[in-house]
């Protein structure tokens, strides 16, 4: 397991936050997980990872046979790091304890945006980090591939703590499609990622994160970007398997002027699942603009589907859109969108509905000569279907290919 | 041929249709005329196979099938299609995936593409169906979907209200092109049971047959434009007078 450097300061810290609760979400026992005692061995080729674990990847979006449409991967399988290079110029890809020993500036980027005394998981992570994914584009370079990164559990009872820092210097481009992922077994896990990103002036990142989980797993992602001048943060996020608890609420900082910050979400809870997952974005510097929207479907489950926008300078502007659908089943979907103005002249809306589907459009759609589960599944899948602006078309594919091989199981 | 045989029909338990009778023979386009609230949707709505819609008596035969028993989809499938008046806005779907949908695996995008410039819904094809839709872009958009569709019973309700004097005649070439009215009669296929409450579709579209509606009955049958100019001259109250002296 690699060895993580650390300040003195955030130990501290967070020793000091070690038993403290999450303001959200269902409080996970840690000490019912352990670190993995195995150690993996590197791949320098990834295609000879094993089969079942390839193809557990491949549903989150992770294609290890063929690197040809990939700027760099990067495999961290339990608490080791097996996989990382580079295809694009440009790029940086390594584990994280490489880039803190690599770089001195990393102090600069480390718990900077994250408070690593936000909570016990935080906490958790610092005093026992198990690595994690450093992705840093170049200033000016702009990738024409995403970079893919998998974060994968395959043993029992396993606690994962990964700490990834991304970095898009100024004016860079930067496409990164991440899959989070299980074993094929129903074991028991935790996973804990700390995830940090900066976005320069001028440069732009697209985040797709694609979790394919079990529903013995807890999760809970502690996620944050700070956007500097004319910078685009894009960021999917894809949840259509069973879980047992996920709580996440990312925040994004939009901190330089025209900055600005989208999130997307589709959420799917099948019975036993339990979702509280939001978005954050606070709009600190003239013009910046955000664009929250999430898509929340139970078959059973209870899913919180948060948005909160925050506006404190002129010129701002933030729309939040949260939409439920309650197919059979049943479950619950619980729709908290929040907007804040500290100023005069800023444009902060919202809209949000749950429901369940209308039999006229089920009925509009069989005139048409579906039958009843045809036009069901088209008016869910159109619903889920969310526009995602800016994504490159390479990588909007794969979304859409992950989210139609999820669909059938929603069916 | 569609046949229509003493049909009742009750909606949350009210009869709203009484005793209709009606035969359109294959290629034949008929127009059903009547003020509003008379049962002339309940008619096409029932004929499509709504759920809400309940026969209570008679029967409905299409190409020899008794088909009063069939499933909407069934109907569908069997070759009957409906443009809707007011259709729902289905949010997330697009309109190509509608107009894919009523293809039924029959076309590719190319056919997609040229129906959509038929119908001038280029630049709607990537959009939500219906959402934002003016009167006569949900028209169009419902003769592109019916010519996808290509049904041999086409039900068009109101396919002219709302819609401005340009579109009535694209529209009007569209039901023409969907009730193959270029054909000799001999060789069409497709039957047509127009919907109208002012008639102006005729002045775009033939028609053989016309019928008046009132109070959920048929009152009278005959030459489409005969009956229109009396409407025109009498209105609808002369028609739901003589219904009420033969029926009451």
């Amino acid at each position: 397991m690699s060895e993580v450097k650390t300040s003195r300061t955030h130990r501290d810290k967070a020793e000091a936050a070690a038993e403290k609760p999450a303001a959200l979400g269902q409080d996970v026992d840690l000490d019912s997980y352990v670190a993995s005692a195995e150690e993996p061995a590197y791949q320098a080729d990834p295609s000879g990872l094993p089969a079942p674990a390839k193809e557990q990847m491949l549903g989150a979006g992770v294609m290890l046979d063929d690197l040809s449409q990939r700027s760099g991967t990067y495999i961290q399988m339990d608490n080791t790091p097996v996989h990382s290079s580079v295809r694009e110029e440009g790029v940086e890809v390594m584990p994280v304890s490489q880039a803190l020993a690599k770089y001195d500036w990393m102090a600069d980027y480390w718990w900077q945006a994250v408070a690593v005394d936000a909570d016990k998981y935080t906490a958790n992570v610092e005093l026992g980090q198990h690595d994690g994914y450093f992705i840093r584009a170049l200033p000016g370079q702009k990738t024409v591939f995403p970079v893919q990164a998998c974060l994968y559990m395959s043993q029992a009872r396993l606690q994962q703590n990964v700490h990834n820092i991304v970095i898009a210097e100024e004016g860079s481009e930067l496409h990164i499609i991440t899959g989070c992922t299980t074993g094929s077994g129903n074991d028991p896990g935790l996973h804990l990622g700390v995830s940090e990103f900066y976005i320069k002036k001028g440069a732009k990142v697209t985040f797709t994160m694609i979790h394919s989980w079990n529903p013995e797993v807890a999760v809970r992602p502690r996620t944050a970007a700070v956007v500097e001048e004319d910078g685009l943060f894009l960021s999917n996020y894809v949840l259509m398997k069973p879980v047992h608890s996920l709580q996440m609420y990312p925040s994004a900082r939009c901190v330089g002027e025209r900055a600005t910050v989208r999130y997307n979400s589709i959420l799917v809870a099948p019975e036993g699942s339990s979702l509280d997952v939001g978005a954050r974005a606070t709009l600190e510097a003239k013009g910046a603009r955000t664009e929250i929207i999430s898509r929340a479907i139970t078959t059973g489950g209870s899913i919180i589907a948060r948005g909160y926008i925050e506006g404190s300078a002129p010129e701002v502007k933030g729309h939040l859109e949260c939409r439920g659908l309650i197919l059979e089943g049943g479950g619950t979907i619980h729709a908290i969108p929040e907007l804040k103005g500290n100023l005069a002249g800023i444009d902060l809306s919202h809209e949000a509905a749950v429901g369940k589907i209308a039999e006229e459009e089920v009925e509009y759609l069989m005139s048409r000569g579906l039958s009843r589960t045809e036009a069901t599944a088209t008016i869910v899948r159109g619903f889920i279907r969310v526009d995602i602006e800016g994504l490159p078309p390479t990588l909007g594919a794969e979304l859409e290919r992950a989210i139609e091989a999820s669909e059938k199981e929603l069916m | 041929m569609l046949e229509i045989k003493h049909l009742a029909v009750a909606v949350e338990g009210r009869e709203i249709l009484h005793d209709v009778t009606m035969k359109i023979g294959v290629g034949e386009t008929h127009v059903l005329f009547g003020p509003n609230g008379s049962g002339k949707t309940t008619l096409l709505a029932a004929i499509m196979g709504f759920p809400k819609y309940k026969v209570t008596a008679g029967s409905i035969s299409f190409r020899g099938k008794n088909i009063t028993k069939l499933s909407l989809d069934e109907r569908a499938r069997l070759g009957i299609g409906m443009s809707f008046q007011r259709p729902p806005v289905v949010r997330g779907v697009k309109t190509r995936d509608m107009v894919a949908a009523c293809l039924r695996g029959r076309g590719d995008g190319e056919i997609i593409e040229r129906l959509a410039e038929k119908t001038d819904l280029t630049d709607f094809m990537e959009r939500e169906i219906n959402y934002g839709f003016s009167g006569g872009e949900i028209k169009r958009s419902e003769m592109m979907q019916l010519l996808a569709q290509k049904p041999e019973l086409a039900l068009l309700d109101e396919p002219e209200s709302g819609v401005d004097l340009e579109n009535i005649a694209l529209i009007g070439s569209l039901i023409n092109e969907l009730l193959e009215k270029d054909c000799p009669i001999v060789d069409r296929k497709c039957m047509g049971l127009i919907i109208t409450h002012t008639g102006h579709i005729l002045d775009y579209v033939d028609a053989r047959t016309g019928y008046v509606m009132c109070q959920g009955r048929i009152g009278c049958e005959g030459d489409p434009h005969e009956i229109l100019k009396n409407i025109k001259q009498k209105g609808y109250e002369e028609c739901t007078q003589c219904l009420v002296r033969r029926f009451h």
